[in-house]
C-alpha cells in the first residue's frame, strides 16, 4: 500500500481551492460553503480517525456505544436542519432520531451479531463503519422522505382537508403523498444498488481496494452494506414517514399544520 | 365556524347529533354525516369519477348533467361545472347535516335553480338539515326556513321564515 503524506492531500486539496475561486463570481455565498464544507471534511475525519485509533487499541462494549449514540445524536440535528418546515418542539429532532435509532442499530446488530460473527461482536474495527454507513445512508433518506412529506402536506393542505371533508381517513387523504414520499426515501438506494459496478464503483469497495484488499473479497463486503444499507433506509424511512403521518393529524384527524415551523 | 362544525379546525363547546355527542363518533363518521361544502371545490384525480365514492346518477341528472360526466377530465371543468359536481359529491354520501358555503355562487340563474331545486328536494327527502351561507337576498327569499343575518360584528338579527 502506498502511503499518503500531508503533501499530497494538499495537493489535491488545490482542486476544492481552485473550484472555490473559480464559482465566486457566480455565487460568492456557494464559494464560501465550499471551502467550510471541505475544511470540515480534514478536521472531522481526521479526528475520528484519532478516535479510533484510540478505540481499536482497547475495544470496550462501553466506549463503542457511547460513541454510537454521538453519531446518531449528530446524525438528528442533521435530519432536523434539513427539514424546510419541521416538526415543531421535540418532534422535529425524535422522529428522526428514533427511526434512525430503531433502523440503523437493529440493523448494525444484526449485521455484526448475524452475519459478521466476530468476537467480541462489538469489535469497533466493524462496528463504527459499519453503523457509520448505515446511518449516514438512513439519514439521508429520513431527511428526504420528512421534508417531502412536510412540504407536500403543507402545498397540498385543501386537497387533504378536501378529502377529510368526504369523510375519507387521515391515512387515506394522504396516501398519495405518503407513496411520493416513501419513493423518494428509497430511490437512492435503489438507484445506487441497480447503478453499483456498472456506472459506479462504490466508495467503500474502491476505497478497500486502493488499500489494498483483494477484489473479491471487498466486492462481498460491499454486497453485504448494500443490503444493510437498503434495510436500514429502508425500515427507517417507513417508522419516520408513520411517526410523521400519525403527528400530521390530531386525535380528530384534523390536519395539524400548525405543528410545523419554517 | 363552518370548518368547525365539520371538525376540520380545533375547537371548544360541544355538539350533538341526534343525541350522540362529537366524541362519541369517529371523526371520519362525522365528517360523513356533517357534510361541508366549502366555497372552493378542490380536485385531486384525473376523472371526476374517481372523486366519488358513490355515484348517484339522479343527482348528477338533476344538476344538469348527463352520465358519462363522471368521465370528464377534473382538470378541464369549468368553475360552475365544478361548484354543481362539488354538491353532487358531497350529496352522494347522503349527509345527515349540510354546511353549504355560497353553493351557487359561480353559477348562472337556470342552474342556481336547479340547485335550489335539489338541496330543498333533498332535505325533505332524508330528513335532513342544512346551513347555507350566502349574500344573495332573493336567495333567502326563496329557500330560508329560518334566516340569521351576520355582520362583522356577529349576529345581526334573525327571522322565522316558514
Amino acid at each position: 500500500m502506498i502511503h499518503l503524506s500531508v503533501f499530497d492531500l494538499s495537493l489535491a486539496a488545490l482542486l476544492v481551492v481552485a473550484l472555490a475561486l473559480t464559482s465566486v463570481r457566480i455565487y460568492p455565498g456557494l464559494a464560501w460553503q465550499l471551502l467550510v464544507a471541505a475544511l470540515r471534511t480534514a478536521i472531522q475525519l481526521t479526528l475520528i480517525g484519532l478516535v479510533l485509533k484510540a478505540l481499536f487499541a482497547n475495544s470496550d462494549l462501553l466506549w463503542v456505544g457511547l460513541l454510537s449514540l454521538l453519531m446518531l445524536a449528530v446524525a438528528g440535528r442533521e435530519v432536523m436542519t434539513r427539514q424546510h418546515r419541521r416538526f415543531a418542539g421535540n418532534w422535529g429532532y425524535g422522529i428522526g432520531v428514533v427511526s434512525m435509532f430503531v433502523s440503523s442499530f437493529t440493523v448494525a446488530l444484526f449485521a455484526l451479531i448475524v452475519v459478521v460473527d466476530n468476537e467480541p461482536w462489538y469489535q469497533p474495527q466493524y462496528a463504527i463503519p459499519l453503523l457509520g454507513m448505515l446511518l449516514g445512508n438512513t439519514m439521508n433518506g429520513i431527511a428526504l422522505a420528512l421534508d417531502r412529506l412536510t412540504q407536500s402536506a403543507w402545498e397540498q393542505r385543501a386537497v387533504i382537508e378536501a378529502r377529510l371533508m368526504l369523510g375519507y381517513s387521515a391515512s387515506e387523504a394522504v396516501s398519495g403523498i405518503r407513496q411520493q414520499v416513501f419513493r423518494s426515501g428509497l430511490i437512492p438506494i435503489i438507484n445506487a444498488m441497480a447503478a453499483a459496478g456498472i456506472v459506479s464503483l462504490p466508495g467503500m469497495m474502491t476505497g478497500q481496494i486502493l488499500a489494498g484488499i483483494e477484489p473479491v473479497e471487498a466486492v462481498k463486503y460491499q454486497i453485504l452494506i448494500m443490503f444493510l444499507i437498503a434495510g436500514g433506509a429502508g425500515f427507517g424511512t417507513l417508522a419516520a414517514v408513520h411517526l410523521a403521518v400519525r403527528r400530521l393529524f390530531d386525535e380528530r384527524q384534523r390536519l395539524r399544520l400548525d405543528r410545523l415551523q419554517r | 365556524m363552518l370548518r368547525c362544525l365539520a371538525d376540520l379546525d380545533v375547537n371548544q363547546g360541544s355538539m350533538y347529533l341526534q343525541g350522540v355527542q362529537r366524541e362519541q363518533m369517529p371523526p371520519t363518521e362525522w365528517r360523513w354525516q356533517v357534510g361541508y361544502l366549502p366555497a372552493e371545490s378542490r380536485w385531486w384525480s384525473e376523472t371526476v369519477g374517481e372523486h366519488f365514492r358513490r355515484v348517484q346518477a339522479d343527482i348528477l341528472n338533476q344538476l344538469g348533467f348527463e352520465d358519462d360526466v363522471l368521465g370528464w377530465q377534473a382538470e378541464r371543468l369549468s368553475s360552475g361545472e365544478r361548484q354543481r359536481l362539488a354538491l353532487a359529491r358531497l350529496l352522494s354520501n347522503q349527509p345527515r347535516i349540510l354546511l353549504l358555503d355560497e353553493p351557487t355562487a359561480n353559477l348562472d340563474p337556470v342552474n342556481t335553480q336547479r340547485v335550489e331545486r335539489l338541496v330543498t328536494d333533498y332535505l325533505r327527502r332524508h330528513q335532513a338539515a342544512c346551513l347555507w351561507v350566502t349574500h344573495a337576498a332573493d336567495q333567502i327569499e326563496r329557500i330560508a326556513g329560518k334566516a340569521l343575518y351576520l355582520d362583522s360584528h356577529g349576529l345581526a338579527g334573525s327571522a322565522n321564515r316558514t
